[in-house]
């Protein structure tokens, strides 16, 4: 078992664990800062994939500023513990059956699948690079990239136009 | 144009165009100009008829494909016109004497309001093509479109005084009857293309596929065309609508009688010749019912004493003889009557018509009598249509029924003997009619008298074509025994028609059959002079009464079918309907609306219920997808 | 690693992801699951991506094939935090005007 078998298993674990917290617990804080761990989980992830620049963007999209505003927004409206609203019990079980059944199925149903010996490259391969990926980003998406930006532009436009009083 | 085939199109086509011109215009146009085109339209196709005529003559006959009408899968049926020997004749009857039905019609029918009279026109129009389309179809589909076309107008017309409530049950039965028929007619087709895979003829009627038959086959198809042919053609058992139909104007029996629509068996038998040819049995049927029609309508037609009704009962008695004819497998004979037939029986209905429009719309011979004095040509013409359906050579009537009476005693002489007897009465009941009507003293009332009047030349024209007609008419069929080749018809109709006949007679018996039967005939008609010449008023009792009730069929008919018809649906509309259909329709209803107020609950407007339930369908999909299909 | 274990990892978060949303009333929990769902997805699109570079690898050393799967995941990124901006947006508006975030509050899909 090397490293990075270890290493795998390691941030799996720590993953599920964290989004299970971020599901279960009472106080929307703490999920918020559950679902900060499961992200750089995942960027752990990245990183043992050889992806560093989603790893990086992820931890400063997700993990800072994403996460960030929603703690900004539930300190905001002072959400804690006591103000948490509550499902009734039958319903909070069908969901978990029926997330549980989705979950059962899926893993089914793509457990015999021929991509059985296939391996994702760990430790390897450069395209993940940040040199890589911004030469393809500049050359063959430009033109996406540009109008992801006008998304911005609008998004942004909407959250004030939203979010101001009338 | 060279080919006159070419343009054969228009000949159903000009009639339709009347119709729509007369049947749209009706509330603009005067009534000549409806009388014309109603009239022109029917002569431009007579026209173009000689023309087709005399193509097919000089031995050019044709298939003209318009486009397909079907087409489902293998199944192809074509909309497309067969121009033939046995076609073409019938145009020329058709449009001929549809042609002189409708300038007599004209005059007729002028004291109606524009209106209605255009109404009429586009009917008689609409008749003329429906009948067109039903002898010049190249298959049986084509051919059923323009039975079930007579079919509509007969009923229209029929009803066309739709204001009296018996002359549209008059309507209704002629269509509910025809019906009837028409239902095994369909199924005859169906059954067709169940086994052939095609309904037109000149892909049924050759060896090849008669061959795919087998004996069940050929004597269902050909007995569910003749349950067909009996209702359009009146016989036994669905005679009952002929005598009624007079409920309509005098000169649309005419074109029912005489052109059209009761023709219609004749002819979709005789176009079927090689299939019935192979079923004997039928065959034998087919002469039995014709034979037993014959004669039943004939002892009913010796004491009717509605003029019209005696005409429709002898119709339904001629219509039996080409029967038997049919059924002793002498097509042509049958094609040879339907002609001349066509000639007398429109010349006694126009006849009758005119005796009716002189008395003022009197139709009861007894309150007629000594007409021959005022209504000079129409007796005339009269007389002579009598002595053409009596058979006395040489007028028409003589050839075309002397040449049934042959296949008859050919195939059997007892049935012989029943037509000749049939034969007799025909000339008596006839004969009665005349001598009735036109000699002796006039009965009716004072005001009859001095109304009476020959009628107009566009009604006397007609009468006097149609009266050469019937004195000349037969000479188209001269037997042979008489002059060698001289049964023209015979030899113009040979290609399509093959007779199959079951016996040769000789020669002497021949003669010795026509004498037998013109020296009888002769008898009776003086036998009917003596009893008729001066006809007194009498009540009928015992046999003759019921002679006069039609030997009580139509109650038969009510007791046995309508009655327990109306019973059943009597207890249908109160108990079936109201119970199990509406309590079925209401129960549906109710159970949508409980389900539904069940099922609005899942509606709550809870996004997360939404999700729920999204959720839950994929897992489903997903279970479908990935373990049922495997 | 075996594509395989990464499959499942991701199914697993997505699963829990779903869950959350199901089980959760608060509105900003509800989308934050959402967030995790897309996670998920990003992960087993870098997964794949890395697969497919792998056996690309084998026949071409300088093969860039992958990289689309990764560039992918960026657009994702781009898109949930302009999506996070407007949602967190409309939350605050509805939070101001029910002074709650409970979604059973949201039942106007009814009317």
């Amino acid at each position: 078992m090397n490293i990075t078998t270890i290493l795998f298993w390691f941030l799996s674990v720590v993953a599920l664990f964290s989004a299970l917290m971020v599901i279960t617990n009472k106080n929307p804080v703490y999920s918020v800062l559950w679902l900060i761990v499961t992200f750089f989980a995942i960027s752990g992830h990245y990183i043992l994939l050889n992806a560093q620049f989603l790893a990086i963007v992820n931890v400063i999209v997700y993990a800072g500023a994403i996460m960030v505003l929603f703690l900004f927004v539930i300190m905001l409206m002072n959400l804690n513990k006591e103000t948490e609203p509550q499902k009734n019990r039958w319903l909070r079980m069908a969901g978990a059956i029926a997330g549980g059944c989705l979950l059962l199925v899926l893993v089914a149903a793509l457990k015999d699948t021929d991509m059985k010996q296939q391996l994702a490259m760990t430790n390897g391969g450069n395209i993940g690079l940040i040199k890589n990926l911004g030469k393809e980003l500049f050359t063959t998406y430009v033109v996406p990239f540009e109008i992801s930006s006008i998304l911005f532009l609008s998004a942004m436009v909407g959250a004030v136009v939203i979010g101001k009083k009338e | 144009m060279q080919n006159a085939l070419q343009i054969v199109y228009l000949i159903p086509l000009l009639p339709l165009i009347g119709f729509l011109i007369n049947g749209l215009g009706r509330k603009h146009l005067s009534k000549s100009v409806i009388g014309v085109i109603g009239s022109g339209v029917v002569l431009a196709s007579f026209a173009i008829s000689i023309w087709v005529f005399l193509q097919v003559k000089g031995g050019n006959t044709h298939e003209v494909h318009y486009f397909d009408f079907i087409s489902v899968g293998d199944l192809k049926i074509p909309f497309a016109f067969k121009i033939d020997q046995l076609s073409s004749l019938f145009l020329l009857i058709i449009t001929g004497v549809g042609f002189l039905i409708h300038v007599y019609s004209t005059s007729y029918m002028h004291e109606e309001k524009t209106e209605h009279f255009g109404r009429y026109f586009a009917y008689l129009n609409l008749f003329i093509f429906s009948m067109l389309l039903l002898v010049m179809g190249a298959n049986f589909v084509i051919m059923f479109i323009g039975w079930e076309g007579v079919g509509l107008c007969s009923y229209l017309l029929i009803g066309y005084w739709f204001k009296k409530t018996e002359y549209n049950k008059a309507a209704n039965k002629a269509f509910i009857m025809n019906r009837i028929g028409d239902l095994a007619f369909l199924i005859a087709i169906f059954w067709l293309i169940q086994k052939l895979g095609t309904v037109t003829y000149s892909e049924v009627f050759i060896a090849a596929n008669l061959a795919k038959l087998n004996a069940t086959d050929i004597s269902v198809i050909t007995l569910l065309l003749f349950v067909g042919a009996t209702g359009k053609s009146a016989q036994i058992p669905l005679y009952t609508w002929l005598p009624d139909a007079m409920a309509g104007p005098t000169p649309v029996s005419a074109l029912i009688h005489a052109a059209t629509m009761v023709t219609a068996g004749i002819y979709m038998i005789a176009r079927s010749n090689l299939l019935y040819s192979l079923a004997p049995f039928t065959m034998d049927i087919i002469a039995y019912v014709g034979l037993a029609t014959a004669l039943f309508a004939a002892t009913i037609a010796l004491k009717q004493n509605d003029i019209k009704k005696v005409l429709a009962y002898s119709t339904v008695s001629q219509l039996g003889f080409m029967f038997l004819a049919l059924g002793c497998g002498a097509y042509t004979a049958a094609v040879f009557h339907v002609m001349t037939h066509a000639f007398f029986k429109a010349l006694m209905f126009l006849g009758s018509g005119s005796v009716i429009h002189a008395m003022g719309g009197e139709q009861d011979i007894r309150n007629m009598g000594g007409l021959s004095k005022n209504l000079k040509i129409t007796f005339i013409t009269f007389l002579i249509g009598c002595i053409a359906i009596a058979g006395i050579p040489p007028f028409s009537g003589f050839f075309s029924k002397d040449a049934i009476l042959l296949s008859a005693f050919a195939k059997n002489p007892v049935l012989y003997g029943i037509a000749l007897f049939t034969a007799l009465l025909t000339a008596f009941y006839m004969f009665r009619l005349l001598f009735i009507t036109f000699t002796g003293k006039f009965r009716g009332t004072h005001e009859q008298q001095h109304h009476l009047h020959e009628s107009p030349a566009p009604m006397t024209i007609p009468l006097v074509i149609l009266a050469v007609l019937s004195i000349i008419g037969g000479f188209v069929g001269i037997p042979e025994v008489f002059m060698h080749g001289g049964d023209k018809l015979g030899e113009f109709l040979s290609p399509v028609i093959t007779n199959h006949s079951e016996g040769h007679v000789s020669h002497s018996t021949e003669y010795m059959l026509m004498g037998l039967s013109t020296v009888l005939v002769l008898g009776m008609i003086a036998f009917a002079w003596f009893k008729f010449k001066n006809y007194q008023r009498t009540e009928e009792k015992g046999f003759g009464k019921v002679l006069e009730n039609k030997w009580y069929v139509d109650e038969l008919y009510d007791k046995v079918i309508v009655n327990p018809l109306h019973k059943l649906g009597g207890f249908f509309n109160s108990i079936f309907e109201s119970k199990v259909v509406d309590g079925i329709v209401n129960g549906v209803g109710r159970a949508v609306s409980y389900t539904s107020s069940k099922f609005r609950l899942l509606q709550s407007g809870q996004v997360a219920n939404y999700i729920l339930l999204m959720v839950g369908s994929m897992v489903l999909i997903f279970v479908l997808q990935f373990f049922l299909k495997r | 690693m075996p594509i395989n274990y990464y499959i499942f990892l991701s199914i697993a978060l997505f699963a829990i992801g779903i869950v959350g949303v199901l089980t959760r009333r608060n509105a900003i929990i509800i989308f934050m699951c959402i967030e995790l769902m897309l996670n998920a997805v990003n992960l087993l699109l870098v997964a794949f991506s890395k697969m497919h570079h792998m056996k690309a690898l084998a026949t071409d050393a300088a093969t860039t094939v992958g990289t689309d799967g990764q560039l992918f995941v960026f657009f994702i990124m781009v898109v949930a935090a302009a999506e996070v901006t407007v949602g967190l947006a409309i939350i605050v508006m509805m939070y101001r005007n029910i002074h709650s975030v409970d979604v059973n509050f949201l039942n106007r899909l009814k009317h």
